[in-house]
């Protein structure tokens, strides 16, 4: 854990009386103001915000009633979900001055929990990135190495953790964007199952794919902000009615006897870097003596998964990103008509990422091309859904790699198709609705961190927690 | 082998998109938008017949409430947000043209 202190350490120490939140906070907030000119790692800090909030936990505590589970815990928040009274930008120029009249079901429920929220984080303008360079108020730097990218498009997130600025931060993953960030900044990160986390209050990129979930510094503290997040949600249609799995119940529990597959594709997935694909070969190692039953596995559908995704995500955006015309909140353009001001709008306030996915979404979804670009896409989800299923039959869960590559120097990458291919090891959890997690396992021959995704059926959070804390357990000794 | 995608065609799916290019946008995006597109010609060549679509990862049905009277966001700090408002409405330039 870099030696930064647990999330869990935390609440327990405020909720004894140990220590206060609002020293806890100061320490954190001290470290910000240290290191944040370098990383960049959030959009807004909301300081006063935070030292009201640690001064309430403080005062539950001297009363004598609960704080809640994250009491006194600072927690970053991605800036593309709703906070009530602060500006949430999406790292958007489109969002400007744009203040929500609500809060993300999510910080209500970090809130109820004693978490004390120190700011909103960057990110790729509206997630659509996976450097968290396409930002509109600029880069974050990775805190490993400030020359390379933290990884996105919640880099912010994963940088704020990596850094000590605060034990415990959202993200948001549509197709890696928790993931990736993880992998690259050396700490956890997790994609719930599609559903198990309400979406009400995040600013919508592909609804379809888009998760909310968290990053620690440790597999446990991770399970613990799941389970404050996770549950039904009657502001979100798409939240799942039964009660979520819990994701701390059996991390103590090993792995002897369950059936780990490792899946050939994505070990071998185009771009892959030997020595990424040999260390998660290794994570299935340790776990085989551990006691786990590990054997490779097929999913020969997610080799299709990054073209698929690139057709779906950007026409589900394509759609979602109508919204923003000028008209109810954010930045207006004037124009001589109403049509001339939606284009002047858009124009200026989207950057070249936004617009491209736009584009691509329009055109994937325009008469004449509907059903051999997003038709197909379609389908190919099915089959990743069944290949899926079939692997599910004969393993509990699935080791994967995160990314192919470890964290890129900023400025490297400027092809999109390139940055894309970043996400080839994580789309396909989103496309099924799967949970998938990071975990930290060791470093490359270049210095930096390397992440093992472990990956389980819908809601089944509560076994790929148990492998994931054993996988951890393992780490120290690579 | 034709192109993958034109610029005319980049330029129509701007127009669609209300979203105004400059000429070297234009030739740009369409180089990249054509390489994301050659990349999807895996999908393309697989055969899916008879494989249904999936939209959405779960079953969709709607989600009905009871007709009651529930707290919702307040109109004026709503409105407090947007760029022009008139008569507690959002205000929005000209939308039809004067007659010819």
């Amino acid at each position: 854990m870099n030696g930064h202190e647990s999330a869990l350490g935390v609440a327990a120490a405020v909720r004894r009386g140990d220590r206060s939140a609002a020293e806890v906070l100061e320490e954190h907030l001290a470290r910000i103001g240290e290191a944040e000119g370098e990383i960049h790692a959030f959009n807004t800090l909301t300081e006063d915000a935070a030292r009201a909030a640690a001064a309430a936990v403080d005062a539950t505590v001297a009363e004598g009633r609960d704080p809640g589970p994250l009491a006194g815990v600072p927690v970053a928040v991605k800036d593309n979900l709703c906070t009530r009274g602060i500006r949430t930008t999406a790292s958007s120029r489109i969002l400007e001055g744009w203040v929500p009249p609500y809060d993300a079901t999510v910080v209500s429920r970090l809130a109820a929990a004693g978490a004390v929220m120190v700011g909103k984080t960057n990110l790729d303008e509206f997630a659509m990135g996976s450097s968290t360079e396409n930002s509109a108020f600029g880069p974050t730097r990775n805190p490993v190495d400030v020359t390379r990218v933290p990884g996105g498009s919640s880099g912010g997130s994963a940088a704020a953790v990596a850094a000590g600025f605060a034990p415990l931060a959202l993200g948001s993953d549509t197709g890696g964007s928790i993931r990736q960030p993880a992998a690259f900044c050396g700490v956890v990160g997790v994609k719930p199952t599609y559903g198990a986390v309400s979406r009400y209050g995040l600013i919508a990129f592909a609804s379809s794919l888009d998760q909310i979930g968290p990053f620690a510094h440790t597999v446990a503290d991770a399970a613990a902000l799941y389970d404050v997040i996770a549950g039904h949600d009657a502001l979100d249609s798409t939240s799942l009615s039964e009660a979520p799995p819990e994701a701390s119940a059996r991390l103590e529990a090993g792995v002897d006897g369950l059936r780990v597959g490792v899946v050939s594709e994505l070990v071998s997935a185009d771009g892959m870097a030997p020595e990424i694909a040999e260390r998660a070969r290794r994570a299935a190692d340790a776990l085989s003596a551990a006691g786990a039953k590990v054997d490779e596995v097929s999913v020969p559908a997610a080799t299709y998964g990054l073209s698929a995704y690139y057709l779906i995500a950007p026409a589900e955006a394509s759609s979602n990103l109508a919204r923003y015309d000028g008209v109810r909140y954010g930045l207006r353009v004037p124009g001589e008509d109403v049509t001339e001001m939606y284009v002047r709008t858009r124009t200026e306030g989207f950057g070249a990422e936004v617009k491209r996915r736009i584009m691509l979404g329009t055109y994937a979804l325009s008469a004449g091309y509907y059903d051999a670009y997003y038709g197909k896409a379609q389908q190919v989800r099915t089959l990743i859904i069944r290949d899926f299923e079939r692997a599910y039959e004969s393993f509990d869960v699935l080791i994967a790699p995160t990314t192919p590559g470890t964290a890129f120097k900023i400025g490297d990458i400027v092809d999109p198709l390139t940055m894309y291919l970043n996400d080839v090891c994580t789309i396909p959890s989103n496309l099924a609705g799967h949970p998938a997690m990071s975990v930290p396992y060791g470093t490359a021959s270049d210095g930096l961190p390397i992440g093992v995704q472990v990956l389980a059926p819908a809601l089944g959070e509560s076994v790929m927690f148990q492998v994931a804390a054993a996988l951890e357990s393992t780490a120290g000794s690579l | 082998m034709a192109p993958r995608i034109t610029t005319a065609e980049v330029a129509h799916v701007a127009r669609l998109a209300r979203l105004a290019l400059t000429e070297s946008e234009l030739e740009t995006f369409t180089g990249q938008l054509a390489a994301v597109l050659d990349h999807a010609a895996d999908v393309e060549a697989l055969d899916t017949t008879g494989v249904p679509p999936t939209a959405h990862p779960l079953p969709l049905v709607n989600v009905l409430r009871d007709d009651v009277v529930a707290p919702v966001l307040d109109r004026e700090e709503v409105l407090a947000q947007a760029p022009a408002t008139e008569d507690h409405r959002f205000r929005v330039p000209r939308i039809i043209g004067e007659a010819p």
